[in-house]
């Protein structure tokens, strides 16, 4: 009980894992991945990520938390290790007083029709094929969506090799990009940003504000995209549609905060984050959090919650701490930062007009926008109901990718509330049960 | 990273240790590998970071297998997936 657990070895785990080490806690980091660094690491190209070599740090990596259970005084978490998805991976658990959950994010879409099409990219996949494999999506692809990250994936994807037709902001350039006023240049990007931009501008490849990506055709995979402007609400300019040629597109609308656990934990979830206090304390006794989790706002302000979060979970297994000043501003800064950043980069309501009867919604269940339609005029009332009905939300990714676009298109919220976090194999349930019968 | 051998529907095809079953397959030039249970439609990659689910796949026989987060070891053998199988099926 007295080993602090951190879940996710991105910049926010590997900080906490760090700092809780530092001051003589002995710590287990779980990470899905084979290497730490996370998302972040294979993003940003940064190879040389710190391995969590330190006498106090168990690294457990190919393993991921498919449960976390309250239990007196602390937590059960629920571990399954091995190669993703292979059959008779080893069931672990182990119980803790001090979790810091640093579960990160991945790419809000939004979906238009034919965004089921192979071809169809998330920003992050594109990033992430390019960084972490050397493979390029596609040979003239576009980028769409909304925010600052639509632009190093430009970059790697003419790294790779592609040819990057255009580049589409959908907010305006005046709301946005102005970036004297861009929140931006409060944490020094824009010189990062403006390298970005007089790469592309070598490339030939424009750079589109107030639109997007609207509709993409083809019979087996993306052939052509409708590219149209969008008005400041966000929907399409009648007459501005013109159809494009490309073999890939990738999108991006912020980010979407991976909060299973943190909602099986019980901790409390305020506008898609998990609420922490000053020292990364949730609203759950001996449950931190940090990173992405509490809120979007980048890499570096990400590792400052961790190392305050790891500070204050060695604290709650009773080692002397003194927590950084420095750590404790940059988190602070990081909250501002998030803050402008979600204002400057909104996702406006009018994408709603984008998709149709037949644009599949839930990607999972092959949900359409007329089946949720259906699902509410029979009078489908709370997220249970328009799930059970519409089967939105009920398959594999359990509405990770529809569930904030079924819930704005139905006036529904979901919630993360996912008590199996990811996928287990009946086999592995079934040996877990017999462990604990004996 | 070393060179390797994999089969891939039936072609054995060299790949290099590290990298994932998406990065054999899109670098073969593939971009779908299953088709959907209810309407047989084609899926890829598409969230790339094992969120999504959409890149299913047959490695070694199992099933439901994410291509982006499965690394591939010598001798895999990797096969489209036809809507829901069980394993050992199709």
């Amino acid at each position: 009980m007295s080993r602090v657990v951190v879940v996710g070895a991105g910049p926010a785990g590997l900080a906490a894992a760090w700092a809780a080490a530092s001051v003589g806690a002995s710590v287990l980091l779980v990470d899905s991945g084979v290497a730490v660094g996370g998302q972040y690491r294979r993003q940003s190209g940064l190879r040389a990520a710190r391995t969590p070599v330190h006498p106090l740090i168990e690294w457990l990596p190919e393993t991921s938390v498919w449960a976390v259970e309250s239990m007196a005084g602390g937590h059960r978490v629920r571990l399954q290790t091995g190669a993703a998805d292979s059959p008779g991976r080893t069931m672990s658990t182990v119980d803790t007083d001090a979790l810091v959950i640093a579960t990160g994010a991945y790419d809000r879409v939004l979906p238009f029709p034919g965004w089921d099409l192979p071809g169809v990219y998330t920003a992050g996949a594109a990033q992430a094929l390019a960084k972490g494999q050397g493979v390029s999506v596609g040979r003239r692809v576009v980028v769409g969506g909304t925010g600052p990250f639509l632009l190093p994936v430009a970059r790697s994807l003419v790294e790779v090799g592609a040819g990057v037709a255009e580049v589409l902001e959908a907010n305006g350039i005046g709301g946005s990009w102005g970036w004297r006023r861009d929140p931006l240049g409060a944490l020094g990007k824009v010189g990062e940003l403006a390298g970005y931009g007089v790469m592309l501008a070598r490339r030939r490849v424009p750079v589109r504000f107030g639109a997007a990506v609207v509709a993409a055709h083809g019979e087996s995979r993306v052939e052509a995209v409708t590219v149209a402007r969008l008005d400041a609400g966000w929907r399409v300019v009648a007459g501005s549609e013109r159809v494009v040629e490309v073999d890939a597109v990738c999108l991006g609308f912020g980010f979407t905060a991976q909060l299973e656990l943190a909602v099986s934990a019980g901790c409390r979830i305020e506008d898609g984050a998990v609420v922490v206090d000053p020292a990364q304390r949730t609203s759950v006794a001996g449950v931190f959090a940090a990173g992405e989790v509490t809120g979007i706002a980048g890499a570096g302000p990400a590792a400052a919650e961790g190392t305050v979060a790891g500070y204050a979970a060695a604290a709650r297994v009773g080692r002397t701490v003194a927590v950084p000043r420095d750590a404790v501003r940059t988190v602070r800064a990081g909250r501002r930062f998030g803050r402008a950043l979600a204002a400057a980069y909104p996702v406006r309501s009018g994408w709603r007009d984008w998709v149709s009867a037949d644009t599949v919604v839930c990607r999972c269940e092959e949900v359409r926008m007329s089946d949720l339609c259906a699902a509410v005029a029979q009078g489908a009332l709370g997220m249970r109901a328009v799930k059970l009905v519409s089967r939105a939300g009920l398959g594999l990714c359990q509405g990770r990718i529809c569930g904030r676009i079924v819930g704005e298109l139905t006036g529904t919220p979901f919630t993360q509330n996912r008590p199996i976090a990811v996928p287990v194999r009946l086999r592995d349930l079934a040996a877990v049960e017999d462990e604990e019968e004996n | 990273m070393s060179a390797i051998w994999v089969e891939v529907d039936g072609v054995r095809v060299a790949a290099m240790s590290g990298q994932t079953v998406a990065g054999v397959l899109l670098g073969l030039g593939r971009t779908s590998w299953r088709s959907t249970r209810r309407d047989g439609r084609p899926r890829g990659v598409f969230c790339g970071i094992g969120v999504c689910f959409d890149c299913l796949v047959l490695v070694n026989g199992v099933p439901d297998v994410r291509a982006c987060q499965r690394r591939v070891a010598d001798g895999d053998v990797v096969r489209v997936q036809c809507g829901a199988e069980l394993p050992g099926e199709c």
